[in-house]
């Protein structure tokens, strides 16, 4: 590899580094300025034009807290449906020999092509009104209630386990459930977190779904509450975009903290295999 | 969606010994029915979630379908084509079918050659590897919501960009020109997405053998040569993956143009066939409509999708 190449490399993946990182350097910025300032000077932080009335205002308008729990309630929901439908459907696929396995393999991979768009409309009917779940957290969760994703990662994951373990603990004398409690999910843990940090990305940043079931303020998640902050209200606040960026900036430091701290587990190979099936 | 994990079955411990014992009964569910019993969730959850909605769409939009009340008893008769009619001479449908189309055109290619771009040279990369990481998938875990107003701000008619720009500033502004408004979405979810997408290229450049890039060197070949001779070829299960995984992500686009341009304006320049379906479906009742533009946008994607993979190669890995 010659020098020229080298440094080729290093001014792409920079530039690269920049254009992704700029806008979040931006938000954080935007939202501490007391008057907004969009010169090529007010990308550096001016102390006399910082303040974290945005934050507060912001949260007079929606409540922060509350979208947060709502938001965290939504996720959350979706997290524990997908570990625990997730791994029994995965072990299975991977380590039992039963009648429709093939089919449901297959199911598996298909629902992951199928758009939600087209779906929106006849699930919008179904929950909201027929069931009678608009306003209510199970209408929100059950659509993604379980990530047809963490489904093969797990799969994937008991493949690798070789089958002899629960063999030797069949002919040990142990049933079926006590394969399934004492080996089998103690052995997936490892795979558990990063089931967790791909499907927390979904609902945490899912926006159509919970904007279409939620109505009432004090039931939507926090991106539904800004999103309506943004298209109905900014206009009439005093300082729109400082506002609006300090929600943003609530919004996205979850995820965003959440990914650094874990960044290790979120591997490419994992999601590739994933993905791919 | 592909074939690469059906192709090597859990290693299939036969039902039946090995051996002269004489052929063996498979019972009726297999060998550990308890499977069909752990997976009867799951299956349940596709059953309610998506066949049967997607039954239901195809049936709303061949018929007069409306709200009612929960229960009640009412006629909603059998139309035929009549909402395919309706939908495909409406001026509004066909513009957003055009929109999405402008925004598939710089959306996609442009995400292919940048993640694949970006992959490759982080591949290689020696310094500074998990900050690069870390940096490139931040857009793609962080809600579009949150980003939108980043955006907002910087493409704003006196934001940051134009700033920039100077006299070279479009006018009227990005979010607001017919002409830059999809344009303008179109780099929006590019930037977005593009982590996800360096993500599956990093995987898929960890299976080109290295063999190949030794064999390409001692043939003379430079960086420049085994980038298009090697990793290119090597890597073209990922790319009709990342085409079919755009043009998807594309064609279900509703929250930038709900937001970015405040519903799809200016004048419809920037409205996308699901944004028409969330404003024709919910807010205005109809229903049958809005499913009819979803089934011809899900044939749409279809048939692009079917044409990438003729040209770009149908075999997966």
């Amino acid at each position: 590899m010659t020098r020229g190449q080298n440094i080729l490399r290093g001014v792409v993946l920079t530039v690269g580094a920049v254009a992704f990182l700029f806008p979040f350097y931006y938000m954080i910025i935007g939202s501490l300025q007391a008057s907004p300032d969009s010169t090529p000077g007010g990308a550096f932080p001016n102390p006399a034009n910082l303040t974290v009335e945005n934050y507060t205002d912001i949260n007079s308008r929606i409540n922060l807290m509350r979208g947060l729990l709502n938001s965290g309630i939504f996720t959350g929901g979706v997290i524990v449906g997908t570990l625990v439908f997730g791994v029994l459907v995965g072990y299975a696929l991977a380590q039992l020999q039963w009648r429709g396995r093939g089919v449901t393999f297959a199911l598996v991979l298909l629902v992951q092509v199928v758009p939600f768009q087209l779906l929106m409309i006849p699930l919008y009917v179904m929950i909201a009104r027929d069931y009678g779940l608009a306003d209510n957290y199970l209408g929100m969760i059950l659509p993604f209630a379980i990530n047809s994703t963490a489904v093969i990662i797990f799969r994937q994951y008991f493949l690798q386990v070789p089958r002899d373990l629960f063999d030797a603990a069949r002919i040990d004398g142990a049933g079926e459930v006590t394969v399934l409690t004492r080996i089998a999910i103690p052995l997936v843990r490892p795979a558990i977190l990063t089931v967790v940090l791909l499907t927390f990305i979904g609902p945490w940043n899912e926006f159509l779904w919970p904007f279409l079931v939620t109505k009432e303020a004090s039931m939507q998640p926090l991106a539904v509450a800004l999103a309506n902050y943004i298209s109905n209200v900014a206009a009439t606040a005093a300082n729109p975009f400082g506002a609006v960026l300090a929600g943003a900036c609530v919004l996205a430091a979850p995820a965003v903290l959440l990914f650094i701290v874990f960044q290790r587990h979120f591997v490419s190979t994992d999601i590739g295999s994933g993905v791919k099936g | 969606m592909s074939t690469t994990a059906t192709a090597n079955p859990p290693a299939g411990r036969s039902t039946r010994s090995p051996g002269g014992r004489g052929p063996r009964r498979r019972p009726l569910l297999g060998t550990n029915p308890i499977g069909l019993l752990l997976s009867a969730p799951y299956l349940v959850f596709v059953i309610v979630v998506f066949a049967y909605p997607l039954v239901f769409a195809v049936y709303m939009a061949f018929h007069d379908y409306f709200f009612a009340a929960p229960g009640a008893q009412v006629d909603r008769p059998f139309v035929g084509l009549a909402n395919f009619q309706e939908v495909l001479s409406d001026p509004a449908v066909i513009r957003s079918f055009g929109n999405v189309g402008i925004f598939l055109l710089i959306n996609v290619p442009l995400t292919v050659v940048l993640s694949l771009v970006l992959a490759t040279a982080l591949n290689k990369a020696v310094h500074g590897r998990t900050f690069l990481r870390v940096a490139y998938y931040v857009p793609y875990v962080t809600a579009s919501v949150a980003v939108v107003g980043v955006w907002l701000f910087l493409f704003s008619g006196s934001g940051l960009v134009n700033q920039l720009l100077g006299p070279l500033a479009p006018d009227p502004s990005w979010l607001i020109s017919p002409t830059w408004s999809m344009p303008t979405i179109a780099l929006f979810v590019t930037w977005k997405q593009l982590g996800f997408y360096i993500l599956l290229y990093l995987a898929a450049l960890q299976s080109v053998s290295k063999e190949l890039y030794e064999a390409a060197s001692t043939d003379g070949a430079g960086a420049l040569r085994s980038f298009f001779s090697v990793t290119i070829p090597g890597v073209r299960p990922a790319t009709v993956l990342v085409l079919l995984l755009s043009t998807v992500t594309g064609a279900n686009l509703f929250t930038e143009p709900y937001l970015l341009t405040g519903g799809g304006g200016p004048n419809g320049a920037s409205t996308s066939p699901v944004l028409l379906m969330y404003q024709k479906g919910i807010e205005q009742g109809h229903p049958g409509t809005a499913s009819a533009i979803g089934i011809v946008l899900v044939i749409g994607v279809l048939i692009i999708a079917f044409i990438q993979r003729k040209f770009a190669g149908g075999d997966e890995s």
